[in-house]
């Protein structure tokens, strides 16, 4: 389909991207294998012409991530931090930048043992305190790098609030969208420069590709980071690019479930005794009201606080349906230990600060019944 | 054992269970963990795959080194080394290097505070004399893409190892095959294994092998850390490639030197750079830290002119960019390869607008003599090219 713009959501996952192969009609993009492209005029190149530049399969993935998210160009890239990392690259030796105090542990690794030895500083904040974020800024801030709801403890930042301080300071705002998906929260709507996803977690859905995801609606900008994107040569493979826009078909009914079955385990783990609930779906949450104002969910992601390392341990070796394991947004639950997992590259004094407790558990819910998962729970739970 | 036998073998036995002679393609991100705190050895797929292990491995094997990295293409393997780097870091490179690299050194590092010389590293004073206070590593490519120039491998890892540099290989057009620097003292081989080594046109991969296991701790951190890593069915492909390596080196060689020898008889090609044949600078020292010649050549031809009408007219051999897979692909370095490279440097080192680069296949080299032939002849009418 050609225009998609008033469609819904949903009839766009399936139209978009897929107008591509008009000699057969096959429903599915075609897996374009090849690394390079024949060039019939030397004088007039092809649209394709060295698969790092540009590859039909990425081409098709690409448009339907811009168009998901409301963008004018997307960006396929071999893992959601080489999405990150390419996108970080904007930056030059002598800037600064702003992220979030309890971002992803790969981000937090990127930009405390990498970009400092190009030049490139961060001061971590509280974003969800908007104050706190225009207090960082100095003459050399160039960049604000948000994850709202945040991993692992689904704390929520104000996206409007903080696309419009970047703005008044000329910032790029960047955002990891990756917990929320463009189904449930579009960024680019609400005035951030850049979303990045790991789209190995809920767009891909089958814990089957490892992929990044990078959106712009500005040219410029999009042009910047296509230079990087083909210079760097981070690219998505053909093949995963397929898997990819493969799942992201069932991304809406998949996200529907998944979150239905997250509000029944957060509401049944509030019942539980000494268990604390990190969850943005909770009216008792603190950025409830704001993530219902910028967001069309809760997602399907939670954490909660057992109390001690012992008890965190108990429940991972007693659990029977949930893969005890790193990564998240599968149809499988997951279920993940902050602490020697995602977080393993922040020292635990960072970690601590940061409220990340040693008995915080972080539970992805998949497409099982959410009847199951609450039994199994239970019995992980019981003295 | 030799190499060979090795590269026919990659992947076998890899598979306890099912005893499959070709490794899985494993898919999975993520890895359940048999209980807290103990791991199968694979938690998350960026950080190891058992697909992409068993072709690090392999690749860690041919070349000599300790260790092997895959990623998404050759210039992610090449920027993931670069972050060995840092700020203040001066690099020195052969000036005639790929067109991608060039670019990856003159718009991305400069951003970063590296800087770099580029010199003709076949000229081993001229990389003694490019080092600065500051100078970390040693970037070479032999030869040289395209006018197939040769560095004296030993002779400049020397000089990188007298100034404690790193001295770091892109041995794409070679391939462990024909040439292992690691064994002459390099300290990291680079490859786009895009080109021989996938060999069949069909997969962007890059692959990066350390001789030692703290440079190889360092890669790895990178690696993980960007996340530049290669998908496991592209690792299957490439391992699949990789299995037939010696059998497309032998017939590329071979079809190369018979093309070569017909090129440099033509009279419309005043010159051909191809280190096999007789004459071409920096020959013996190609012979004595190589097996081969490969597959690559580039020629010259009389007039800027006959270029265009060449291409259009030619049925068998693709224009395209890229090399080193089995079908012949020909490119024009000024507009496709090395169009990133300033025009007035592009003289210098000889990527003129009449250059062409020639990557051979595995066909019969009669047909491509008779592709090139005829091409030839019918861009020297279009261009009413008359011979005394």
């Amino acid at each position: 389909m050609s225009n998609l713009k008033d469609t819904s959501f949903a009839t766009k996952l399936l139209h978009a991207g897929t107008q591509t192969d008009p000699v057969t009609g096959a429903a599915a993009i075609p897996i374009y294998q090849a690394s390079t492209f024949h060039q019939a005029n030397v004088d007039e190149p092809p649209a394709f012409e060295y698969a790092r530049s540009g590859n039909p399969t990425r081409a098709a993935l690409e448009e339907v991530i811009a168009e998901l998210e409301g963008g004018t160009r997307g960006f396929a890239f071999a893992s959601g931090m080489a999405a990150m990392s390419t996108v970080l690259l904007l930056f030059s030796a002598g800037d600064h930048l702003i992220a979030s105090d309890d971002i992803y542990g790969g981000t937090f690794r990127f930009l405390t043992q990498v970009l400092p030895r190009l030049g490139i500083e961060t001061t971590f904040v509280d974003t969800t305190d908007l104050k706190q974020i225009r207090q960082a800024i100095r003459p050399n801030t160039k960049g604000l790098v948000l994850e709202t709801p945040s991993n692992p403890l689904l704390q929520i930042v104000d996206l409007q609030g903080a696309a419009e301080i970047a703005k008044e300071h000329g910032l790029i705002s960047i955002i990891d969208n990756t917990f929320m998906t463009p189904y449930l929260q579009r960024p680019l709507d609400l005035g951030i420069d850049i979303v990045v996803h790991s789209g190995t977690k809920f767009l891909g859905g089958h814990s089957d590709v490892v992929a990044g995801l990078v959106v712009v609606k500005d040219a410029v900008l999009g042009h910047r980071i296509y230079f990087l994107q083909n210079s760097i040569g981070a690219v998505l493979g053909p093949q995963d690019c397929f898997l990819l826009q493969r799942g992201m078909k069932t991304l809406k009914v998949r996200m529907d479930a998944s979150q239905a079955g997250a509000e029944r385990v957060a509401q049944w783990l509030c019942e539980q005794p000494g268990i604390k609930v990190f969850y943005p779906g909770l009216p008792t949450h603190p950025g409830h009201e704001v993530q219902k104002r910028q967001a069309a969910g809760f997602g399907a992601v939670l954490s909660f606080d057992t109390g001690s390392e012992e008890k965190a341990k108990r429940v991972m070796a007693r659990v029977k349906l949930p893969i005890v394991a790193v990564s998240l947004g599968g149809v499988e639950t997951i279920l993940s230990y902050p602490r020697l997992m995602s977080h393993s590259g922040m020292p635990a004094e960072e970690r601590h600060k940061r409220g990340i407790g040693d008995g915080l558990l972080r539970y992805s819910v998949g497409l099982e019944d959410p009847e199951d998962l609450i039994r199994d729970l239970a019995q992980a739970f019981a003295d | 054992m030799n190499l060979d036998t090795r590269l026919a073998q990659i992947g076998n036995r890899r598979d306890p269970q099912t005893g499959a002679v070709s490794s899985p393609i494993y898919l999975s991100t993520t890895y359940a963990h048999p209980a807290l705190g103990q791991s199968t050895g694979f938690d998350y797929s960026r950080t190891k795959n058992p697909t992409r292990q068993t072709l690090e491995d392999a690749i860690a094997e041919l070349e000599g080194g300790v260790r092997g990295f895959a990623y998404a293409t050759g210039m992610a393997a090449i920027a993931g080394v670069f972050g060995l780097l840092r700020q203040g870091d001066h690099l020195i490179v052969s000036h005639d290097l790929y067109g991608g690299t060039y670019r990856l050194i003159e718009q991305i590092l400069p951003h970063q505070g590296i800087t770099a010389s580029f010199v003709d590293t076949g000229d081993v004073d001229a990389v003694e004399a490019a080092i600065q206070p500051n100078t970390k590593a040693v970037f070479i490519e032999t030869p040289t893409n395209p006018t197939m120039r040769i560095t004296d491998l030993a002779a400049v890892i020397g000089v990188c190892q007298r100034h404690h540099l790193l001295s770091i290989v892109d041995n794409t057009f070679m391939t462990p095959y024909l040439q292992r620097p690691l064994e002459l003292g390099a300290d990291i081989v680079i490859h786009s294994a895009t080109k021989y080594l996938g060999g069949h046109n069909d997969v962007l991969a890059g692959l990066v092998v350390a001789r030692e296991e703290q440079i190889a701790d360092r890669i790895y951190f990178l690696q993980n850390s960007i996340g530049a890593t290669l998908g496991p069915q592209d690792c299957w492909l490439l391992m699949r490639g990789m299995k037939t390596l010696a059998l497309r080196m032998e017939r590329h060689q071979e079809n190369a030197m018979v093309l070569a020898r017909w090129l440099a008889d033509h009279p419309a090609v005043p010159k051909v750079y191809f280190p096999g044949l007789l004459g071409h600078p920096g020959r013996d020292v190609h012979l004595a830290q190589s097996t081969g010649y490969g597959g690559m050549l580039s020629f010259e031809v009389e007039h800027e002119d006959l270029v265009e009408p060449l291409l259009r007219n030619l049925d068998l051999i693709t224009f395209a960019e890229s090399l080193g897979g089995v079908e012949s692909l020909i490119t024009y370095p000024a507009r496709q390869t090395h169009f990133d490279i300033p025009e007035e440097i592009r003289q210098q080192i000889g990527v003129t607008n009449s250059l062409l680069r020639l990557s051979v296949g595995i066909e019969h080299y009669d047909d491509l003599i008779a592709d090139l032939s005829a091409a030839l002849a019918a861009a020297e009418q279009e261009i009413g090219l008359k011979r005394r």
